[in-house]
């Protein structure tokens, strides 16, 4: 099992090492590593849990075998300390033989000694003290002369009295005493052994006592709960830190498990690229895990049997112990009355048969015999037959006045009657065997001869032939009723030898002395003594006949399944007895064993599901991983897919949009009056901003990709926010539109700190892309009213907060420290947060290292919603928007801030905001441009209109109470070189221009500007009546007074000229302030530059263009050529129409005769296409020819270049054929049928408003590149798709220049360089 | 019958034409293309776009029974249509003739026949209003009126 583990994880090291090992190449593997040392933490805690778990798992199985094996060293140990009692059982038994032999001699000796005192002492007391007494005496002395006995007499009575002690100890002590003994046995006296021997017996049966009492049964109880116990806890052990485990690894972060797994999935499919290497080893854990769940049902039905085994042995053994040990117990007390028996047999032949007369007779013996019945505590009587000889039957009789009676059946245990007097006199035999002596219990056997029974026939003549103690087989006693056994031995009158035959004993024979023994009262004593009566219970048997065993002792038989058979030996060869032990009780279920095997297989099992589950789950992350890896081959595929279709689409995008940029550029180029030229400069940053807001979705990638370079151009901070302004104010006023009566009221206004330089270098499209994105935000969260509010001011400004220059910093600084005066100072009058905050976190603000740049710190605040402190952290992520749910009230992307904060970051800079719900937000960003070195021609360049020069030196009173919206508008007016006085109401500007100031300096103010919620008309007429007053002055005219501007958010459509009409007004400044606006503004009111422009309405309509122009029409149908010419001679020209290619190219041969040619496209034979080919080349031909001079002009109509306009008659207008038509020559498109405005447009390229022939620079334009480049300003006339041509045709020389629509200042710097 | 009444009944007719989707605005735009020094100009066109049309849809006919159908001088021939009608604003033959060359790219022989009887019903339908309308408008002028001019938007 365990090394089923190590596999298993050896497997999963070498997957984890393989990959590393290798050197990986691809962007895959780099990946991979990277996500392996991302995720290396997890793996480590994984690889932990993993090793933990193995620890666990093999720990504990190793320790339930340990448990195991320590139970059964331990039961080894316990069953040790049986053996040496085992032993000194038999010790002793062999003891007590020895002492009964020694008895035996001592009676003997006692019997043929001739020593007066020992007579004296039976004369004087009577053989019984006599005999006591003799023993006495003989004792004290024996002990006098050996003290060194009588002190290991008292060791034994002490250690005897160490109940507590360990049997063994006891044993081995008893043992080395014993060695002792037999050592010093030659010393000794009889005396002295029979006295240790009697102490022995006595001993062992104290300790035997002991022993089960204080051992056995605890031991088994010990070992069993213990066992139980150690178990029970291994296995709990061994479950709970299965669960751990199992928890751990289901509850361990799943994902970043999985992941870990995977990945190593991953590196290993990456690596063998092969699906059926980790397929096959699936396989190959699956059949481990089969195998291992096998042996592990194997090893728990093994554990099972086993342990059941052991406990049945043990069993056994307990049993066979307390068996073993009753027998020899039973064996040994029969042995010891036996001995008596004997010994009594020799008393009766030395005192009866030895004297003349006999020392005993009835009386004597049966006292005897009753005193000493002590000693024979089993036996239930003695009695003593003399062996008489029919001839001597007579004698016999008349000597003992009584008939020798005859038992009175062959069965003894009939006999019921107790008076022999009524029992039959003998049958006439050879011998006879009168009782004469018997002892109390037993004299009514007295005068029944022995010989008449036939059991005891037996009994006696196997006895006088051995000479040994006989028994007869067991029979019902008389009295008790129990069963017995009569043990006889025969008395001879001389001392035989113990060799000698059976002849010579039976001649010897004079009498037999026989005992009854109480098998059952023996047995039950017995089992009394010893413990664990309860637990067996114990049968004995007489088994002399095999088949037919006869029971001695017990009850009925229970059968419990477990039996032990001892031998019971009671000194009678002939006789076989034996001990049969059961338990009482069945063996308890073996709880241990099932409890253990159990657990062992719920371990398995648990074990088996986690490797199961483990390897599905490999499974099925391998699937997953595979699925994933084919995601992602479509994923990347999808990606290219996406790139190229942006590409695309940008593409296409951006060729029309160039086309509307080159109309509005050439729009611009013509006189516009100022609101003209704002409209469409608007519309021409706007269109600018779409493409560029295209590019900025090409950009997130790039930035993403770290692709994105910034550029390094001087530009001018102010124009490029006015470009934002302006773009936005177009904005919103649509919005305004839109939205109806509830006008959006947002106030916006760019302030600049007159320390920031106006000319920086960097990348002005980035920056305008971070303002705009910021602004856009701004306006699209502000609802209503309020104002967005955008500032610039160099990092240094900020720095020190004591000590604040300028105007609009103090003002945000007071209004934060002033709080009830709040809304006075900011632009429109609504609470602000704190701007300051901000920029309080940048770091690299106060670093000024580099001297060369300068660090623009630029505020857009509003008065918006907010954001949420919740979403405050997530704010800059890519399309992250506060409320992401569909029904959110503003939309957009959410990519602006995301790209800002890349932006910014990519500039090195930083950005950072703060916000409060329903106050609104201020986000501010600081980045560092490079200085920039004013050159002469720059500074010309800079100043954004020529006539900016003309306002220098003008002074302006502007009236407004919100101090910031008046610096405001000095900053700008300021740019145009406007000297600014601020007033905050008209009541001051009163007294400030009251005449007591002086009236020169007054009159030098050339406007007024005021706010309109300033504005109160009739205060505001009695500041003009002093203007007027002024009038009156000598000097100053009334019309010099102060051209007075209003300053306005938004005007209704009625207001503005009902204060156009009370005459004071001279014109409404819509705000946002822009440059452009003030300067057209002031140029109008002030008179200068005023231009007649003519009215350009009318020239729309194409018939103005297309008088009296010779136009051809290529058509194949019929129809749409009636209906196009119709059309077109309706607008004035002259048309011939042509069916087919092939005519048209016949008519259009320089010098050509038409002004235009409208071609259809699809005809048969010749295609449009085609035909225009042709056209074009042949043109090519001729010009070169006339250039190289070939050909001269004069014959081709003083025209140095020809190019005829062809454009495509189309139904379809979409941008392929667009394309293909410009690609084969053509010049542009008009839809079919003919749309007006369309066909204007269309021609409008072409045709001069003022009508006069096609413009011959326009086909030098298309062909000769040289002379393009000294025609740059003609060029840009021309238009979209002009533009568009010499892109194609110059791409790679100056392709990047044009995309942008900065188109004109590319080629006025290569006009200016060429 | 009365002038006026004749004139407002054109009118009507006129209107009914577009509004069932007969004609469009290019119609219109013929009309406005109509003048003294090009009297009949819309019938004139008219007449063209339908002798044109009727050889057209023989053709087509005709080709789409051989053999082997060149789709290609189909989608042409439809193609010629689809350029007639819109030029004459014949809306709904032009609509038709849109289905075909669809249909043409799908190389479908059943389907462009069913497409071509529709684009014949049309084609029928557009000239027996054209005419009635023709008719009318000359009973106008009979009677000494002036075709009334419709808006476009009308």
């Amino acid at each position: 099992m365990i090394i089923q583990f190590g596999s298993v994880e050896m497997h999963l090291n070498c997957t984890l090492r393989g990959p590393d090992g290798r050197s990986c190449s691809g962007s895959r593997m780099n990946r991979g590593k990277e996500m392996v040392r991302r995720m290396g933490m997890g793996q480590r805690k994984r690889k932990a849990v993993y090793l933990l778990f193995l620890f666990v798992v093999s720990g504990m199985i190793m320790g339930l075998f340990a448990g195991f094996s320590f139970k059964k060293v331990f039961m080894v140990e316990n069953t040790d300390p049986c053996k040496p009692c085992e032993e000194s059982a038999h010790l002793w038994v062999e003891h007590l033989n020895v002492s009964k032999i020694e008895l035996h001699a001592l009676a003997s000796f006692f019997s043929e000694s001739k020593q007066a005192a020992s007579i004296q002492c039976t004369k004087e007391t009577g053989p019984e003290e006599a005999l006591v007494n003799g023993f006495a005496c003989f004792l004290k002395v024996e002990f006098s002369k050996f003290p060194n006995i009588v002190n290991q007499y008292t060791i034994l009575k002490e250690v005897a009295s160490w109940k507590d002690q360990c049997p063994a100890r006891n044993s081995s002590i008893l043992w080395t005493d014993s060695s002792l003994f037999s050592v010093d046995e030659e010393t000794l006296d009889f005396s002295a052994l029979s006295l240790q021997s009697a102490f022995n017996q006595h001993f062992q049966q104290e300790s035997s006592e002991m022993n089960p009492q204080g051992s056995q049964p605890n031991y088994f109880c010990w070992t069993l709960s213990s066992c139980l116990v150690l178990e029970c806890r291994w296995v709990v052990v061994g479950i709970a830190a299965s669960f751990i485990v199992l928890a751990i690894s289901w509850m361990s972060p799943r994902g970043q498990g999985l992941k870990a797994i995977s990945l190593v999935l991953l590196q290993h499919w990456q690596q063998n690229h092969l699906r059926n290497s980790t397929r096959s080893a699936g396989n190959w854990q699956r059949k481990l895990l089969v195998a291992f769940v096998l042996s592990g049902k194997l090893t728990s039905g093994w554990l099972l049997w086993h342990l059941n085994e052991k406990a049945n042995l043990r069993r056994e053994e307990t049993l066979a112990n307390m068996c073993d040990e009753r027998a020899s117990m039973l064996q040994d007390q029969f042995n010891v009355s036996m001995n008596h028996v004997h010994a009594l047999a020799i008393l009766v032949s030395t005192f009866h048969h030895g004297k003349h007369p006999s020392a005993i007779d009835q009386k004597t013996f049966g006292e005897y015999t009753e005193r000493t019945a002590f000693d024979r505590p089993l036996t239930s009587g003695v009695a003593y037959a003399v062996k008489v000889p029919h001839s001597a039957r007579e004698e016999f009789e008349k000597h003992h006045g009584w008939r020798i009676k005859k038992m009175e059946t062959e069965d003894q245990s009939l006999v019921k009657d107790n008076i022999p007097e009524k029992l039959d006199p003998a049958p006439v035999q050879d011998e006879y065997a009168p009782v004469v002596f018997a002892q109390e219990t037993v004299s009514h056997i007295i005068s029944v001869d022995m010989m008449s029974g036939k059991e005891d026939r037996e009994n006696i003549l196997r006895a006088r032939a051995s000479g040994k103690a006989v028994l007869t087989s067991p029979f019902k006693l008389l009295k008790s009723n129990h069963l017995g056994v009569v043990l006889t031995f025969s008395v001879y009158d001389v001392d035989l030898s113990p060799d000698s035959t059976p002849e010579q004993r039976i001649e010897a024979t004079v009498g037999y002395l026989g005992a009854s023994y109480d098998v059952p009262s023996l047995v039950e004593k017995l089992l009394h003594q010893l413990a664990g009566k309860q637990m067996i219970s114990v049968n004995v048997y007489d088994t002399t006949n095999g088949s037919e065993p006869i029971t001695m002792y017990g009850t009925g038989v229970i059968d419990t399944g477990l039996v032990h058979i001892s031998n019971l030996d009671f000194g009678d060869p002939l006789r076989k007895h034996e001990m049969h032990c059961r338990f009482k009780q069945k063996p308890p279920f073996p709880w241990t064993p099932v409890s253990a095997s159990f657990a062992v297989l719920v371990i398995t099992l648990l074990v088996g599901h986690i490797f199961h589950a483990a390897i599905n789950r490999i499974a099925k992350v391998e699937e997953d991983c595979h699925a994933m890896m084919e995601l992602k081959i479509r994923a990347e595929a999808a990606d290219v897919a996406k790139s190229q279709f942006l590409a695309t689409v940008s593409h296409e995008i951006r060729t029309p949009m160039n086309g509307v940029l080159g109309m509005l550029q050439m729009l611009m180029d013509t006189e516009l009056d100022p609101n003209q030229q704002d409209y469409a400069k608007t519309a021409h940053d706007s269109g600018n901003n779409l493409i560029w807001l295209i590019n900025q979705v090409l950009d997130q990638a790039k930035i993403e990709s770290g692709r994105l370079e910034l550029e390094k151009v001087p530009f001018d901070l102010c124009s490029v926010l006015d470009n934002v302004l302006s773009l936005f104010s177009g904005r919103s006023n649509e919005k305004q539109a839109e939205s109806g009566i509830k006008t959006k009221e947002i106030e916006m206004a760019v302030y600049v700190s007159d320390k920031v330089p106006q000319v920086v270098t960097g990348d002005p499209g980035r920056f305008q892309q971070i303002v705009t994105n910021l602004m856009g935000n701004a306006i699209k969260f502000t609802n209503d009213k309020g104002h967005v509010f955008v500032t610039v001011h160099l990092a240094d400004e900020v720095q020190n907060r004591t000590n604040v220059k300028d105007p609009v910093l103090r003002h945000s600084l007071n209004m934060v420290e002033d709080t009830s005066d709040a809304t006075s100072n900011t632009l429109s009058g609504f609470r602000v947060v704190d701007r300051w905050k901000s920029w309080e976190k940048f770091e690299k603000l106060n670093d000024t290292s580099e001297p060369e740049s300068v660090w623009v710190l630029v505020t857009v605040e509003d008065t918006g919603v907010g954001i949420p402190l919740s979403a405050q952290n997530r704010i800059f992520t890519p399309f992250m928007q506060v409320d992401s749910s569909t029904s959110r009230t503003y939309g957009g992307t959410g990519i602006g801030l995301s790209i800002s904060k890349c932006l910014v970051d990519l500039m090195h800079g930083e950005i950072g905001f703060v916000s409060e719900c329903g106050i609104g937000s201020t986000f501010s960003f600081a980045v560092p441009f490079g200085k920039y070195q004013m050159h002469p021609e720059d500074s010309k360049r800079q100043s954004y209109e020529p006539n900016v020069v003309e306002f220098k030196g003008i002074k302006a009173l502007v009236i407004d109470r919100r101090s910031t919206r008046a610096e405001v508008t000095r900053c700008h007016l300021q740019r145009l070189g406007v000297l600014v006085d601020v007033v905050p109401s008209l009541q001051s500007a009163k007294t400030y221009i009251s005449p007591s100031c002086g009236s020169r300096e007054f009159c030098s103010y050339a406007m007024v500007l005021i706010d309109k919620d300033d504005w109160e008309r009739e205060c505001f007429l009695g500041l003009v009546s002093l203007f007027l007053n002024n009038g009156d002055d000598s000097r100053i005219k009334v019309s010099f007074r102060p051209k007075v501007f209003l300053l306005a958010t938004t005007i209704d459509n009625h207001e503005l000229p009902e204060l156009k009409s009370i005459g004071f007004i001279d014109n409404v400044l819509i705000k946002p302030l822009r440059l452009s606006v003030l300067a057209s503004c002031f140029q109008e009111a002030l008179g200068h530059g005023q231009k007649k422009f003519a009215d350009r309405k009318k020239v729309s309509n194409p018939g103005t263009l297309l008088k009296e122009k010779r136009i051809l029409v290529v058509d194949d149908n019929l129809i749409n050529r009636r209906v196009a010419e119709g059309a077109l001679k309706k607008y004035g020209a002259i048309v011939t129409c042509v069916g087919s290619g092939k005519d048209a190219l016949r008519l259009l041969h320089p010098p050509h005769d038409f002004d235009a040619c409208f071609m259809d496209l699809r005809m048969p034979e010749m295609d449009g296409f085609e035909a225009t080919r042709r056209v074009r080349q042949l043109e090519e031909e001729i010009n070169s020819k006339i250039k190289s001079g070939e050909a001269s002009a004069e014959t081709f109509g003083n025209v140095v270049l020809w190019h005829v306009p062809m454009l495509a008659m189309t139904a379809d207008v979409i941008q392929a054929t667009n394309e293909e038509c410009l690609k084969c020559g053509m010049d542009g498109y008009v839809s079919k049928p003919f749309e007006e405005q369309q066909l204007y447009s269309a021609v409008a390229q072409f045709f001069d408003a003022t009508g006069k022939g096609s413009n011959p620079q326009f086909a030098v334009l298309w062909n000769v590149a040289d002379i393009v480049l000294l025609l740059p300003r003609d060029l840009t006339r021309f238009g979209g798709l002009v533009i568009l041509r010499l892109n194609k045709k110059f791409g790679g020389w100056w392709g990047e220049g044009i995309h942008m629509g900065r188109t004109s200042c590319v080629m006025n710097k290569q006009a200016g360089e060429s | 019958m009365d002038v006026v009444q004749l004139q407002s009944r054109l009118s009507e007719y006129l209107k009914s034409l577009f509004n069932d989707g007969t004609l469009d605005g290019q119609f219109l735009q013929l009309q406005q293309l109509q003048d003294e020094s090009n009297p009949d100009f819309v019938v004139e066109v008219v007449t063209l776009f339908f002798s044109d049309s009727e050889k057209l849809l023989d053709d087509l006919s005709s080709s789409l029974e051989q053999p082997n159908v060149d789709f290609r001088k189909v989608d042409a021939y439809v193609h010629q249509l689809k350029g007639s009608s819109s030029s004459i604003g014949a809306q709904r033959v032009k609509n038709a003739c849109i289905a075909f060359r669809g249909l043409c790219e799908e190389q479908s022989i059943p389907a462009c026949l069913r497409c071509l009887q529709l684009v014949k019903q049309e084609y029928l339908y557009a000239k027996n209003k054209l005419e009635t309308l023709f008719k009318l408008e000359k009973q106008v002028v009979a009677a000494g009126g002036s075709i009334p001019s419709l808006d476009a938007g009308s």
